[in-house]
C-alpha cells in the first residue's frame, strides 16, 4: 500500500479513484484506449487543449447540442414571426400603404435575428447543462499535480473508484505499464 | 517531419514561433494578466481612453437634457452624426466575428492569436455603435416602446415592417450573439487563470466566472461542437447585421440611398473597416506585450491581404454607384453623384476615394504587408476613410434631395464631436480593462498550435 493510501485509510478519506498523468498526448491516447479495451468505463481524460479522438478512445461521442440548438432555433423562428403576425395582424393592426396586413417579407428580419437568437442561447444553455455546470467542486482538484497542471500543461487520465473493474493495486499497476509518469490517488 | 519544416520555414510564415510548448504560452499569456506590474504604456492607454469618456458622458448629459437640437442635424439634413457613428462602429464590430466565426469554419488556424482581442473589440464597437441609436431619439426612456416589443399601457407595437425595428433585432441579437460566442471561448482561459493566479480573491473571481471547467474530454468534445454551433450561427448573423445596416438607407427612396448594391457593398466595407481596426489595436499591443511569437508578421500579412479583398470590393461599390447613377439616366441620382464630386462636400469625397481606394493598394506589395508601422499607417487611412465614406452616404444625399427649395447643408457642432470622440474614450476604456483583466489571446487556442497538441498518428497525416 502507497503513503498516500495509508494516508487517505488513516484519516478517513474515502477514495474517488487514481489519476495519473501522462507525458505526451500519444501516452494518454494510448492509455485511454487500453483502458476502455480493459473494461473501465468511468474514466475521464483531463487536458490543457482539445486532443481529437480523445473522447471517442474512451467511448464518449455527445451529440446532442446539435438537435438542441435546431430545436431552440426552430422555437425562435415561430416565436419571432408570431410575435410580428400577432402585433400587426391581430392586436394592433394597420394598414400602411395599402399594404396587407400580414406582409410577411417584411417580418423575415426579425424572424431571421429571433431564430439566430434563441438557437445559439438554447446552444450555449445546453453547453452550460450538458457539462454540469457551474460546478463549484470536483474531486480531482484534491490533487495538487492536476490543480497546478490541467489547465496549463499536464495531461491526466482518471479512473473512478466507482468502477465495478477498480481495484486500487491491480489499476495503478495497469495506468503504470500504459507508460503514466505518476499516478495520484484522488479522494473523494 | 515537423522537425525538418521549422527549418525551412522562414520566419514570416509561422503561425507561432518555434520551441513552445503548453506551458510557455500558458505562462506568457497568463502572465500579462496575473503580473502585478502593469506596464506604463497601460495607464497612458486607459488615462487617455478614460479622459475621452469624460466628452461622452459630459455631451450624452448634456443632450438628454436639453435634446437633440443640441446636435447638428436640421431640416433636410435630418440625420447626421449618430447614424455615421452607429454605423463606422458597428462595421468595425465585424472583423471580430469574422475572424471568430467564418474562419473557424474554414479552419484557418491563423485567426486563432487574434481571435480573442478580436471579439473584445467586435463587443465593445456593438456597445458604442448601440448608444447613438439610443442617444438620437432624444428621450431614451420614452423610446422603448416603439423600440423593444413589450405589452405598454398604450397598447402600442413597434411597427416591424420598419427597417428601423429590424435594426434594433439585429443589433441587440448581434451583441447578445457575440457576448455569449466570447465568454464561451473564455471558460478553458479563465480556469487556467484560477488555477495559476495564488491570489485568493482572484481565485474566487475566476473561479466563479470558469464556472468550474477542469479540461475534461468530455467537455471538450462537447465545447468543440458548441464553438462550431455557434460559429455557424453567428457567420449568417454578421453578414446580415450590416445588411439590415443598409435597410435603414436602401429602403428609402432619397437619391444615392435607394440601391441594391447597398447590402454587399456595406459588409464588405464592414469587414475592411474591422480588419483596419484590429491591426490598429494590434501592431501596438503585440510590440508592448511581447507578443510577436504568437502574432507574427504572417498574421498581419494574412490580415492585409483580407484588407486588400475587401478594400477593393468597396471601391468596386464606389464605382458602381457612380455607374449606376449614370446608366439609371435617373436626373436626381445623377445629380446626387455629380454633386458628390464637385459640390460642398467633394472635398470629403476626395479624401474618402484616396484613404479607401488609393492608399490601400500599397497592400499589394509585401514590404508594406509585412511592415508593422507602414501597415498601422494604412489601417489609419482606412479608419478614417472608412468613417468618411458613411458621412458622404449621409449629408450628401439628405442636404440634396429632390427640390432645390428645400436644400440646406449639414455640419456636426461641438455636440456631435464630443459624443463621437466620446466613444473612442468607451471602446479604449473597455478595451484597456479587457486586457488587465483577462486574457488577450486565447490560451487553449494557442495550445492548440504548438506541437505538442497533435497526436503523432493525426499529425503523420498532415
Amino acid at each position: 500500500m502507497s503513503e498516500d493510501a495509508t494516508r487517505a485509510a488513516e484519516t478517513g478519506a474515502s477514495l474517488y479513484g487514481l489519476i495519473a498523468e501522462f507525458e505526451t498526448v500519444d501516452k494518454l491516447l494510448a492509455a485511454a484506449r487500453r483502458v476502455h479495451t480493459e473494461g473501465f468505463r468511468k474514466i475521464d481524460a483531463y487536458t490543457p487543449a482539445p486532443v481529437h479522438g480523445l473522447a471517442e478512445a474512451m467511448g464518449y461521442n455527445d451529440r446532442r447540442l446539435s438537435p438542441l440548438t435546431l430545436a431552440g432555433g426552430v422555437a425562435g423562428m415561430l416565436a419571432g414571426f408570431m410575435l410580428c403576425y400577432w402585433t400587426s395582424v391581430i392586436d394592433y393592426p394597420i394598414n400602411t400603404g395599402g399594404r396587407p396586413l400580414n406582409s410577411w417579407p417584411a417580418f423575415i428580419v426579425p424572424t431571421f435575428e429571433t431564430t439566430i437568437l434563441f438557437a445559439a442561447l438554447s446552444c450555449f444553455v445546453g453547453l452550460i447543462v450538458l457539462c454540469g455546470f457551474p460546478q463549484p467542486y470536483h474531486p480531482v482538484f484534491n490533487v495538487p499535480a492536476v490543480r497546478e497542471r490541467a489547465t496549463s500543461s499536464g495531461m491526466f487520465l482518471a479512473i473512478e473508484a466507482e468502477d465495478p473493474r477498480f481495484d486500487r493495486t491491480a489499476t495503478r499497476q495497469l495506468l503504470e505499464t500504459a507508460g503514466a509518469k505518476d499516478v495520484y490517488e484522488v479522494e473523494a | 517531419m515537423l522537425e525538418k519544416a521549422k527549418h525551412f520555414d522562414p520566419p514570416e510564415t509561422r503561425f507561432i514561433a518555434p520551441g513552445h510548448t503548453f506551458g510557455s504560452i500558458t505562462e506568457k499569456i497568463t502572465s500579462a494578466v496575473l503580473t502585478k506590474r502593469t506596464p506604463i504604456s497601460w495607464f497612458i492607454g486607459f488615462a487617455v481612453g478614460f479622459g475621452l469618456l469624460q466628452a461622452l458622458m459630459l455631451g450624452a448629459t448634456w443632450l438628454l437634457m436639453r435634446g437633440v437640437g443640441l446636435w447638428g442635424i436640421n431640416q433636410p439634413a435630418g440625420w447626421g452624426f449618430a447614424i455615421i457613428n452607429f454605423v463606422w462602429w458597428i462595421g468595425i464590430g465585424h472583423a471580430g466575428t469574422l475572424i471568430s466565426a467564418i474562419l473557424l469554419l474554414f479552419n484557418q488556424k491563423w485567426r486563432m492569436s487574434i481571435s480573442r482581442a478580436a471579439e473584445a473589440m467586435t463587443i465593445f464597437a456593438v456597445m458604442c455603435a448601440g448608444l447613438f441609436p439610443i442617444l438620437h431619439t432624444g428621450r431614451p426612456w420614452l423610446a422603448a416602446y416603439w423600440l423593444f416589443p413589450y405589452p405598454n399601457a398604450m397598447s402600442l407595437w413597434p411597427n416591424f415592417r420598419s427597417p428601423l425595428i429590424w435594426d434594433v433585432f439585429a443589433v441587440s441579437t448581434y451583441f447578445t450573439v457575440s457576448l455569449v460566442f466570447w465568454y464561451t471561448g473564455l471558460i478553458p482561459d479563465l480556469a487556467s487563470l484560477r488555477d495559476r493566479t495564488k491570489h485568493r480573491l482572484l481565485q474566487l473571481f475566476y473561479g466563479v466566472l470558469s464556472l468550474g471547467w477542469r479540461g475534461s474530454a468530455r467537455d471538450w468534445q462537447r465545447y468543440e461542437l458548441a464553438s462550431l454551433l455557434l460559429a455557424g450561427l453567428s457567420t449568417p448573423l454578421v453578414l446580415s447585421v450590416h445588411t439590415v445596416v443598409s435597410f435603414d438607407f436602401a429602403t428609402s427612396l432619397i437619391p444615392g440611398w435607394h440601391a441594391t448594391i447597398f447590402p454587399p457593398y456595406f459588409v464588405a466595407g464592414a469587414i475592411y473597416a474591422g480588419f483596419a481596426m484590429v491591426l490598429t489595436l494590434m501592431i501596438p499591443l503585440r510590440r508592448i506585450y511581447g507578443f510577436e511569437d504568437f502574432v507574427t508578421i504572417r498574421h498581419l500579412d494574412n490580415m492585409a491581404k483580407v484588407m486588400l479583398a475587401t478594400g477593393l470590393i468597396v471601391f468596386y461599390g464606389y464605382q458602381m454607384e457612380a455607374f449606376f447613377a449614370w446608366y439609371s439616366a435617373n436626373p436626381y441620382e445623377w445629380f446626387m453623384m455629380t454633386n458628390r464630386w464637385t459640390g460642398p462636400y467633394a472635398y470629403l469625397y476626395w479624401t474618402l476615394i484616396f484613404c479607401n481606394g488609393v492608399a490601400p493598394q500599397a497592400l499589394w506589395f509585401k514590404r508594406f504587408r509585412t511592415k508593422p508601422l507602414r501597415l498601422f499607417g494604412i489601417c489609419m487611412f482606412v479608419n478614417v476613410g472608412m468613417w468618411l465614406e458613411r458621412f458622404i452616404i449621409v449629408p450628401t444625399s439628405l442636404s440634396r434631395d429632390f427640390l432645390p427649395s428645400s436644400w440646406g447643408m449639414y455640419h456636426g457642432t461641438v455636440w456631435d464631436w464630443m459624443i463621437f470622440v466620446g466613444t473612442m474614450g468607451l471602446f479604449l476604456t473597455c478595451f484597456y480593462l479587457f486586457i488587465r483583466v483577462l486574457p488577450m489571446l486565447s490560451i487553449f487556442e494557442m495550445r492548440t498550435l504548438s506541437p505538442a497538441a497533435t497526436p503523432k498518428e493525426e499529425s503523420s497525416h498532415v
